[in-house]
Parts: structure tokens; C-alpha cells; sequence
């Protein structure tokens, strides 16, 4: 392909940070240094070029982690190193929050004020940052962007972090060589003033993982979260770890899948789909190779699971990846890995190591002609690309716009292959399920929403974290159990895309048939709830802005319909109606079925979930309190 | 917004196998791989499109065509579904027109649609009412829209609606940009990539309600990859996209598209023989198209088809030339 490339030229160190993700150029044709022997006569390219396309996204994350922005020269490199039209590659990098395409300093702090802490902490640090370094960094209305200094540190808002049981959170990035990341939970005023005046971040907030109920004997998924070190191979087999393996290949591809069938499992991910379908559906697909795909990129409000799956008990992830490739046929398996989990990503990263030197991942897993390795790639700021489809693209090296469905990922997924894609929590339980077998993983929770279920409590409760359950536990049960507020509001379940549940509504039990018969939806396991401490109608407008600024801007419903929902529910809260309230609620009704029924994805289908139980249930916006 | 379905020729194949399904209870068989748009125009039912046209790859992002298909979750974008046996499809339903109303409520309150063909007759067909969501909000200055970051909004303010509201970029000689009125249909991005002309000049940028057509680093096109073609313009459903003749015509309110006439000839400059379209109005040329139905063009011409008429008929750069013989 014959692309214009841009005339700036990267500095060395932009330079070297691309190379040292895609390795040096081979010829004068892709960045390096002419050779007139060998580069005149021959052109580099084509297919094999193109293939590379896929690198686009962690060249440019490499650029943002050691400069802290993407000059000109550095796009202009990166375009020249994977033949990537500029204007493409500039497509790419503005759609994904955490590339900046402006200059910012080396050090960024992404101060959540999303709806698990803003109540909880997260306007005093906002204050007091704004107090000693002024506003957020955004871009200034008259088209340019705020003078920033490389040396001096700011800050901008975040979406929810998933760090929702230790609000406020903020993400730490410092640009250089090394870059050093850090997810800091409990911020007081004082830390975020001293991280803003550069002080060193710290330990991770994540660095001791436990969870609420540890050491309790029932727990499944979460055994050995808190318990076993989880930077120790050995340590996990100690504690049992990858039994389930030499089990599996014993059963055969087939006997595996009959298992998960049999416990019927469903994605926990929020869509409940028949897991043993879709490994079935996938391993039945003649076109190759298959990929498999972890879902990681965990970035609904308020969910923080899959984050103490992988920082807590990584193995198991890599343990149940390893299963499931082996059952489906995959060789080749991702690690879709959201950008706000550095300690994940390296906790993650140490297990892969540590099982390739093992012989558990690569050639000949335990003896077997079986082959299988993983590879992580990490997010860059958008919660679209959770959207399976969109996650595809964004590993593809491409702006995460989700496709339109059939294709079924099972059939035409990642790379056009027959792809399986399951979420992290989704994986933790196919290894109770292959050691102990399906039906005894079915006899626990209901008869209709088998296995224990992950929930994430936070908010006005007294000991957040993540709690595992078996399916039929009441919710009352579960906020009891967490210690939530004696003067409960509200509670937000299942997520932003979920629904708000008022107090007197959170008797039923925890299974997919009980949430569907309180109509609501369990969706990624979120319980947060809300007391009269917190504005509830700020987080309606917050949630309403998460979606207007996540929507990825390819469909008229969502891109349009989310910007319509804010400004209606902004109209209502600062009594600016237009023909009233009803007429409001009229219209965000119209607004809501509109986008649910047109969108192309899931985003822009449950964008007025919340908002609709908001108004519906809670009798948010009348001018009254609930 | 009548559009010629157009069957492009391609290498003979293995029969495809006929299959039958249902559109708003009448019975419709066609052949595997249908769409059920295409299928819908064999029988006369008329589907509005924004996003889709023959000769481009649907992207399937305007959501105009979208049809109930029974058993179905969701609504199911017409253009770009195939048909299966036994489908059971309604083009009409509530749900449907309920769509179809708001998405052009959605692009009327937030784009100017003033020169799309035949919007009008479509908004009042489908009893829109864009002026409930407010006034529109002032246009944005030159290049805010190209400063947003990703993920990052003003809160909105309650007197107005949010619109993609921006003064016209006029960058260069040939064409202009009014992206006031662009509601991000791809088919620009489509033909000057992959789908046509390959030069990959401009791509979709930012995110969300801020997501927009742009070159690298939105530098003006003199600077970007663009070749020219005005292939993008070609293409382009609301013309947000114009030749500088239109543009400049329609800013002295002399176009009159009424009295224009069409003259189909062969483009005079080099062996390809494209067919090129002269639309004339007081015997001069204003533009320069190609059919889309032509099977040597689909449409596209280069900069020298499309712009380069001028030596034709007398004007400014008609004065110093002389002729050959002279």
C-alpha cells in the first residue's frame, strides 16, 4: 500500500519506545535506515505489513507510557513502522481515552468521580486538587488544548476505576523508562495534594488482596484469593492448583464440554449465555485457527470482581484459559485486560511467565500434544471495548466500534476467526466444574442459575469487597452479611446498565429467574448502595454522562440518544423542563426504547436501564425526595 | 430518497440457493445472501436509507433501515441483514416507525439537513418533531470539536440542544467541508479508503457525540493525504461534502438544481473512458458527477473528471489561456 506519511520526525526516544514493542525496522521501507543495495530494487510490505496492523494499539500505548502524549513524530512513526494511513492511526489514537493526542505532563492523575466515589470521598479529593493545581484537564472551548507543563503534574476526571470497595480511587501514571502505574485506593485530600506536588505513589492499592469472607470454607471461586500467594507457581499447586488441567486432558476435549454443559454454567459477564453452547459452538468450527478470548476489560460502574480474580488467584485464570483452549481447539489465547489494572497486568503477566517455564503453557502442555499460549493486551480507557465486538477491533488495532451481530463471534470473531470469548469470572468456574464435574457444580445455587455468583458491595456499606454466594441468596441476605446502612435508599444492581432497586424492593433472591421476576438484572454483580447521605440524582446524571461519553459514536440511537437522555434528566434536575416534568419523562421514555431497540450493541440497548428505574422506581426528578 | 438498486457484476459462481421468508405478510423468495433491503426493493416496499449505498460496504450506522424481525431482541438493520428461511419481517411495525422517528429527530436537532435530498418529505412522513429537544446550541468555534478528548464532556446546558454545529472548512479550491452537516454516515471514510479510491486521507476521530470526520492531526486537506478525487463528495448523503462551484452558487442563492440539465459524455483526459455527468444550468457547467450504476466508475472519477472542466466554457482561468492554434 502506498501511504502518505507524515514529515515529523520522532525524537529518540519516541523511537526507541515503539521499537522496543515491534522490534527494530528490517529495511528502509518501515522506518529504518536506508540501504541502497538492499532497499532500492525491493519493496517491504503488502500482506505481511498489514498483518501487523494489530501492533497499532500497544505501539501507541508504548508512546504514552514513556513520553506521556503522542507527538506528531511518534504517530508519524508508528504509521511508518506498520504502514498505517496517518489519518487511521490518528482515528485510533483520539478513541481511546487514555492515549492523549495533546501534551500533557509525565505524570497524570485519573481522580475517579464516577458513582462509587464521588459520594465516598471522591468530591474532597476533587476539591482539594482542584485547590492546589486547578481545574481538570480538558480541552479549552476555543479549540486548542489547556497549556500544560511536561514537569508539572494535573489532573482529569475518570470513569470508574473498579476499585469502587476502597473509594476514592485514583490511577496514578507516571510517563518514563520505566512507566510506572498505580491503581491508589482510601485517597485522602492530603495523599492526592502530595501526589499532585509529585510525591511517589506508593504500593498498589491491590497489593494484599483479600476479600471479606476469607478463610470461609464455602467459598468457590474465591478460595484462595487473600490465602495463596499469588506470585507463586508453586504456591498455587500446593493449594490444588492445576489438577483441573491433568483432569481435563484426561476427560478429552469432548468430556470437558459435556461437564460444562452439564453444570450449566452461564456467562457472568452480564449476558448469561450457555457456556457449554458456545465452547461447543466454537470447538465444531471447522475455519482456523480458533482464538480464545478472556474478557477482562471489566469497566461497568461499580464492578470490581474480575480485578480480585486476577490480582487475588491469577493461576486459576490462566489454569481455566488453558482448559478452554484445550477444549475448544484454540492455540493462540488473549488476555483483554482493561487499562486501570496495572497490578493485574503484572500479576497476570507473572503467572503466563512462570507457567510457560513450567511447561503448562506452550509446546506439549503436561506431556500432551497440546499447544497453547497467552498474550495480554491491555485497554486503553474506553468501556466499549468490554463489548465483545468491540474488543475485536480494539485487538485488531483498530477505533472499538462494535459489529453488527450475526457474525456470531463463534463463527467470524477476532481476526475473523471462530473466536470464544468468556469473562474472567466466567473462567474461575470451570475449574470447580471439571474437578468436581458438572452436576455436582449444578447442585448448587437454584435449579435454574446454577454455581455461587461473585458480588460486588459497595457504597453505604460497612465492609465492601467482593462476596461470593451461591445463586438463590437473598439480597437482603448479601446487604445484611456486608453490613449495608440502616438508612439504605437505594441500591444500584447489576451496574450502570442495571437498575435501581429503592429499599423496600431488595427482598428476593439472587438468581437470574428471581432478578428477572423483581425485574432487574443481576449483570455484572453490582450491589451498591446508597443512603441519605448520597445524591442519587447526581448519580443518575453521572451515570447519563458515563454513557454519552463511553457510546463510541457509530450509531445515530446511541451516539445522539445519550446526549438527548443527559440533557433531559439536567432539564429536570435544575427545573428547566420543557412542558413539564411528565413531558420529560415522556420524552426520556422515547429516547430510551429508541436506543434500545435500534443500537447496534449492548451500550447504547441498556443506556436507559438505569435512568428509566431511576425515574420509575425511585421517583427520582419529581422535585422530592424518595 | 429513492435510490436505483444497481447489480454489479461478479465472477459466475455456484448457483446460490433460494430461500423464502416473509416481509409484512407477503410471501418473498430470494437468493442466499440476500439483504433484506434488497429483498424489500423487489417488492416495491421502500425503506429509507442514510448510511447505505450499493457500492460501498454497509457499515450499518445511521439505523434508518432498521426492520422487526420476529423472535428478535432488538431491531435489525435492513441494509446490511441477509435473509433466512422463514424470517418473518416487518417493515412497518410501531417499534419500527418509532426508530426510524427518532433517529430523525436524533440527526434533525443535532445536523443541519438542510441540503440532504428529500429530508424534508422524510421528516414529515415520519411526523418528526426535532425542535422538542430545544434549541440548538451556537456553533462550536473553529477546531473545538477537534480539541475534544475522548471520554470527556462539558455538562450539558439546559437551554439548548447539543448539535454538531461548526463553521465550514474551506481549505482549498476545489471542495469544502461542512461538517454542520455531517451525521457521520462513513460513506466518505469508505471511498477514500479501502472501498475505492485508497488514499486513506481522512478517517473517523474522537468518540461519542464528538466522534468526527478528520484528517491526521485534523490538518487541512492541502496537507493530508487527499488526491482529489472527490470521490467522498460523490458520496456523501447531505452535502456536507460540496464542490466550491455548488458551494459558492448556493451561498449566492443562484443554484437552481430546477433548472439544471444533465449531459452524459466520456471524460476527455486520458483511455479509461469514464463516463462523466455535466450538470449545466444557463449553459455552464456547475458539476461534474459520474452515474453510480456506470460499471467503469461506480461513481468515482479523479480530480481531473470531477474538476477540471473549467477549460470548457469562458471564466477567470479561461481568459490568459490561449488556444492551440493560436
Amino acid at each position: 500500500m502506498d501511504i502518505r506519511l507524515l514529515q515529523a520526525v520522532p525524537s529518540d526516544t519516541e523511537r526507541a519506545a515503539v521499537d522496543a514493542v515491534l522490534g527494530a525496522p528490517a529495511s528502509g521501507w518501515d522506518g529504518g535506515v536506508r540501504v541502497n543495495a538492499r532497499d532500492s530494487h525491493l519493496a517491504y510490505g503488502g500482506r505481511a505489513m498489514r498483518e501487523r496492523r494489530h501492533e497499532l494499539v500497544p505501539a501507541l500505548q508504548a508512546l504514552q507510557a514513556r513520553v506521556g502524549w503522542i507527538s506528531e513524530g511518534g504517530l508519524g512513526y508508528v504509521c511508518e513502522r506498520l504502514q498505517v494511513p496517518p489519518a487511521e492511526a490518528w482515528g485510533v489514537a483520539t478513541f481511546y481515552a487514555l492515549l492523549a493526542t495533546s501534551p500533557r505532563p509525565r505524570r497524570m492523575l485519573h481522580v475517579c468521580d464516577d458513582v462509587g466515589c464521588r459520594d465516598n470521598g471522591g468530591r474532597e479529593v476533587e476539591a482539594a486538587l482542584v485547590a492546589a493545581g486547578g481545574p481538570a484537564v480538558a480541552h479549552e472551548p476555543s479549540g486548542t488544548h489547556m497549556q500544560l507543563d511536561a514537569n508539572t503534574p494535573a489532573w482529569m476526571h475518570s470513569p470508574c476505576l473498579g476499585l469502587c470497595d476502597q473509594a476514592p480511587a485514583v490511577l496514578v501514571t507516571d510517563a518514563g523508562d520505566p512507566a510506572v502505574e498505580r491503581l491508589i485506593g482510601r485517597v485522602t485530600a492530603d495523599v492526592a495534594r502530595a501526589l499532585l506536588a509529585g510525591a511517589a505513589p506508593g504500593a498498589d492499592a491491590l497489593a494484599n488482596t483479600v476479600v471479606p469472607q476469607v478463610g470461609d470454607p464455602s467459598l468457590v471461586l474465591l478460595q484462595r484469593v487473600g490465602v495463596v500467594d499469588p506470585t507463586s507457581l508453586t504456591a498455587y499447586r500446593n493449594a490444588g492448583g492445576y489438577a483441573a488441567l491433568g483432569r481435563a486432558l484426561q476427560l478429552g476435549a469432548e468430556g470437558v464440554i459435556a461437564e460444562v454443559t452439564a453444570s450449566r454454567l452461564v456467562g457472568r459477564g452480564g449476558a448469561a449465555f450457555p457456556t457449554g453452547r458456545k465452547w461447543e459452538a466454537v470447538r465444531t468450527q471447522r475455519a482456523t485457527p480458533h482464538y480464545l478470548i478472556c474478557n477482562a476489560d471489566e469497566s461497568e460502574p461499580g464492578t470490581f470482581k474480575d480485578r480480585v480474580l486476577l490480582t487475588g488467584d491469577p493461576f486459576a485464570i490462566v489454569e481455566a484459559m488453558t482448559i478452554a483452549a484445550f477444549a475448544t481447539g484454540c492455540e493462540h489465547g488473549f488476555v483483554y485486560l482493561r487499562a486501570e489494572y496495572p497490578l493485574a497486568n503484572e500479576r497476570l503477566q507473572g503467572a503466563i511467565t512462570q507457567a510457560r517455564a513450567a511447561g503448562l503453557l506452550g509446546e506439549n502442555i503436561l506431556g500432551q500434544p497440546f499447544r497453547f499460549d497467552i498474550e495480554i493486551r491491555r485497554g486503553a480507557g474506553a468501556y466499549i471495548c468490554g463489548e465483545e465486538t468491540a474488543l475485536f477491533e480494539s485487538i485488531e488495532g483498530k477505533r472499538g466500534e462494535p459489529r453488527s451481530k450475526p457474525p456470531f463471534p463463534v463463527q467470524s470473531g477476532v481476526f475473523g476467526k471462530p473466536t470464544l470469548v468468556n469473562n474472567v469470572e466466567t473462567l474461575a468456574n470451570v475449574l470447580p466444574i471439571v474437578l468436581h464435574g458438572g452436576a455436582a457444580f449444578a447442585a448448587i445455587g437454584t435449579t435454574q442459575s446454577t454455581g455461587t455468583r461473585l458480588f460486588c458491595l459497595s457504597g453505604a456499606v460497612e465492609r465492601p469487597g467482593v462476596y461470593e454466594a451461591p445463586f438463590g441468596t437473598s439480597l437482603k441476605a448479601l446487604l445484611k452479611t456486608a453490613g449495608a446502612s440502616p438508612r439504605m435508599r437505594a441500591v444500584l444492581l447489576g451496574g450502570a446498565a442495571g437498575t435501581f432497586l429503592p429499599a423496600a424492593d431488595t427482598d428476593f433472591p439472587l438468581s437470574l429467574e428471581g432478578a428477572r421476576a423483581a425485574e432487574t438484572t443481576l449483570g455484572s454483580g453490582v450491589v451498591m448502595v446508597f443512603d441519605d447521605s448520597q445524591d442519587l440524582e447526581a448519580a443518575v446524571l453521572r451515570i447519563a454522562a458515563f454513557f454519552r461519553d463511553e457510546s463510541c459514536g457509530q450509531c445515530v440511537p446511541c451516539r445522539v440518544g445519550t446526549v438527548r437522555q443527559e440533557e433531559a434528566l439536567h432539564r429536570l434536575a435544575r427545573g428547566k423542563t420543557r412542558g413539564g416534568a411528565e413531558a420529560e419523562f415522556a420524552l426520556l421514555e422515547e429516547i430510551g426504547v429508541a436506543m434500545r431497540d435500534a443500537s447496534i450493541c449492548g451500550l447504547g440497548q441498556t443506556a436507559y436501564a438505569a435512568v428509566e428505574s431511576a425515574v420509575k422506581r425511585l421517583q427520582l426528578f419529581q422535585g422530592g425526595a424518595v | 430518497m429513492t435510490t436505483t438498486l444497481i447489480s454489479i457484476e461478479r465472477p459466475t459462481r455456484a448457483p446460490k440457493k433460494p430461500l423464502a421468508f416473509t416481509i409484512d405478510g407477503r410471501a418473498v423468495t430470494v437468493e442466499e445472501g440476500t439483504t433484506i433491503l434488497a429483498a424489500c426493493r423487489t417488492i416495491g416496499i421502500e425503506i429509507p436509507t442514510l448510511c447505505f449505498l450499493e457500492t460501498l460496504r454497509p457499515v450499518n450506522a445511521c439505523r434508518l433501515c432498521v426492520v422487526e424481525v420476529e423472535g428478535a431482541r432488538v431491531l435489525a438493520p435492513s441494509c446490511s441483514r441477509t435473509a433466512e428461511a422463514g424470517m418473518v419481517v416487518y417493515t412497518k411495525s410501531a417499534r419500527v416507525i418509532h426508530a426510524r422517528r427518532l433517529v430523525l429527530e436524533f440527526l434533525a436537532s443535532s445536523v443541519d439537513l438542510s441540503t440532504t435530498p428529500g429530508m424534508a418529505e422524510l421528516l414529515a412522513e415520519y411526523d418528526c418533531k426535532p425542535e422538542r429537544y430545544g434549541p440548538p446550541k451556537p456553533h462550536a468555534l473553529a477546531g473545538e470539536r477537534d480539541a475534544a478528548i475522548a471520554g470527556h464532556h462539558a455538562a450539558p446546558d439546559p437551554d439548548f440542544a447539543a448539535t454538531v454545529g461548526q463553521p465550514v472548512m474551506v481549505d482549498n479550491d476545489l471542495y469544502v467541508r461542512d461538517y454542520a452537516k455531517c451525521v457521520l454516515c462513513y460513506k466518505c471514510v469508505e471511498a477514500c479508503g479501502a472501498d475505492h479510491q485508497n488514499s486513506f486521507a481522512i478517517a473517523v476521530a474522537g468518540r461519542g457525540f464528538n466522534a468526527r470526520i478528520s484528517t491526521e492531526m485534523a490538518v487541512p486537506l492541502p496537507d493530508s493525504a487527499c488526491v482529489y478525487c472527490g470521490n467522498c463528495i460523490a458520496v456523501c448523503p447531505t452535502g456536507a461534502l460540496m464542490a466550491k462551484p455548488e458551494f459558492d452558487m448556493r451561498a449566492a442563492g443562484s443554484w437552481n438544481i430546477e433548472a439544471q440539465t444533465t449531459t452524459d459524455t466520456i471524460c476527455p483526459y486520458c483511455g479509461v473512458g469514464c463516463t462523466l455527468s455535466l450538470h449545466v444550468q444557463d449553459n455552464t457547467i456547475v458539476k461534474a458527477t459520474s452515474p453510480l450504476e456506470n460499471s467503469i466508475t461506480l461513481g468515482n472519477l479523479c480530480v481531473k473528471g470531477r474538476f477540471g472542466w473549467q477549460y470548457v466554457q469562458p471564466g477567470p482561468s479561461a481568459d490568459s489561456a490561449t488556444t492551440r492554434d493560436g
